[in-house]
């Protein structure tokens, strides 16, 4: 079997990764570890440019290459401006992190409707658009590498997160799905489920919880992101429409 | 940029991408029908991207979904460009 031949075996020339809210925590972490990798990298952020920039300079510090990319993922006209932006500043985008996510938390019986909608519009409706945007320079390239930042919570229950673990569920389901559909194109599709990570969206995890964890610890940005570095490598060609918990055994 | 749109070149076009999509280049004429090239959905909505990328055309699912023959794709992409 020769590398050259087999569909998505061996990342092409000139391609970049683009990293959806990657300001901070587990995105500006998954943002590093693909520049380490030798990836040119998009870093996508809603609202916090102050984060963005800060991570560019990391990722050029390393002596990668890095850009700012603004927009909100919520928006549905922000796909094709978001990928158009990349597409002319770093070449065709070939790996895909879906990572900008929100809470708004609350029990279901009280929850609003704009909480539930804005979670799944963030969570959701963002990466199918972005996903359905990316697939087709993917599918032409025979290569393309589609991770999603899942959850724990869209496994099993978390109460208080009805809104966001239906919004991860959902994100899982198109995971399974889309890699199924465009496997043999050398396109893999594969999520992350972190648990518990220590980042400012998860600052107030209660004591008590960590010892429910195996590893009695959170896990960090950069236990995750090398998650997200292996599915969006080489390696990883024949890795599609898995779920690879980060979790420290919580689910296990 | 896109090309510029004529039967001959979107003809070309369709063609080529239907040969790399593995099917046999003496099968594929206006006549042939997308079934007996084991064509399938996944082929025809990366054909609607290289059309969009090639021509500036959109194909939508609903049309595609009413294509039957080589030379139906090859009409629709110049009846909408």
């Amino acid at each position: 079997m020769s590398p050259k031949t087999t569909p998505g075996l061996v990342r092409p020339e000139g391609a970049c990764a683009l990293v959806t809210g990657a300001s901070k925590g587990i995105g500006a972490a998954s943002a590093l570890a693909l520049a380490a990798d030798g990836w040119p990298v998009a870093v996508h952020y809603g609202r916090d440019a102050a984060g963005a920039a800060a991570t560019v300079a990391a990722i050029e510090a390393a002596g990668g290459r890095a850009v700012a990319i603004a927009g909100d993922v919520a928006d549905p006209g922000a796909a094709d401006a978001i990928l158009s932006a990349a597409e002319a500043q770093l070449g065709p985008v070939l790996a895909l992190v879906n990572n900008a996510g929100i809470t708004d938390d609350g029990l279901a019986m009280q929850l609003e409707d704009d909480a539930f909608d804005r979670v799944i519009a963030t969570n959701l409706n963002g990466p199918f658009r972005l996903t359905r945007r990316a697939l087709g320079p993917m599918v032409r390239a025979r290569h393309g590498r589609i991770v999603n930042v899942a959850s724990i919570v869209g496994l099993r229950a978390n109460a208080g997160q009805a809104n966001y673990a239906a919004s991860k569920a959902g994100l899982v389901g198109l995971t399974r799905t889309v890699a199924a559909e465009v496997a043999r194109r050398g396109v893999t599709v594969n999520a992350v489920a972190p648990g518990f990570i220590a980042t400012a969206m998860t600052h107030e995890i209660p004591e008590g919880q960590l010892g429910a964890i195996p590893a009695r610890r959170p896990g960090s940005p950069e236990e995750v992101a090398a998650c997200v570095a292996f599915l969006a490598s080489d390696a990883a060609a024949y890795v599609t429409g898995s779920v690879l918990t980060v979790d420290g055994g919580l689910s296990a | 940029m896109s090309s510029t749109i004529t039967t001959e070149a979107v003809e070309k076009t369709v063609t080529d991408a239907l040969i790399s999509f593995g099917a046999e280049p003496a099968d594929v004429t206006p006549e042939t029908e997308l079934t007996t090239l084991d064509i399938d959905s996944l082929d025809l909505a990366e054909l609607s991207q290289i059309v969009d990328d090639e021509y500036g055309v959109t194909m939508k699912s609903s049309d595609v979904s009413k294509i039957k023959t080589v030379g139906d794709i090859v009409a629709l992409i110049v009846a909408k460009g």
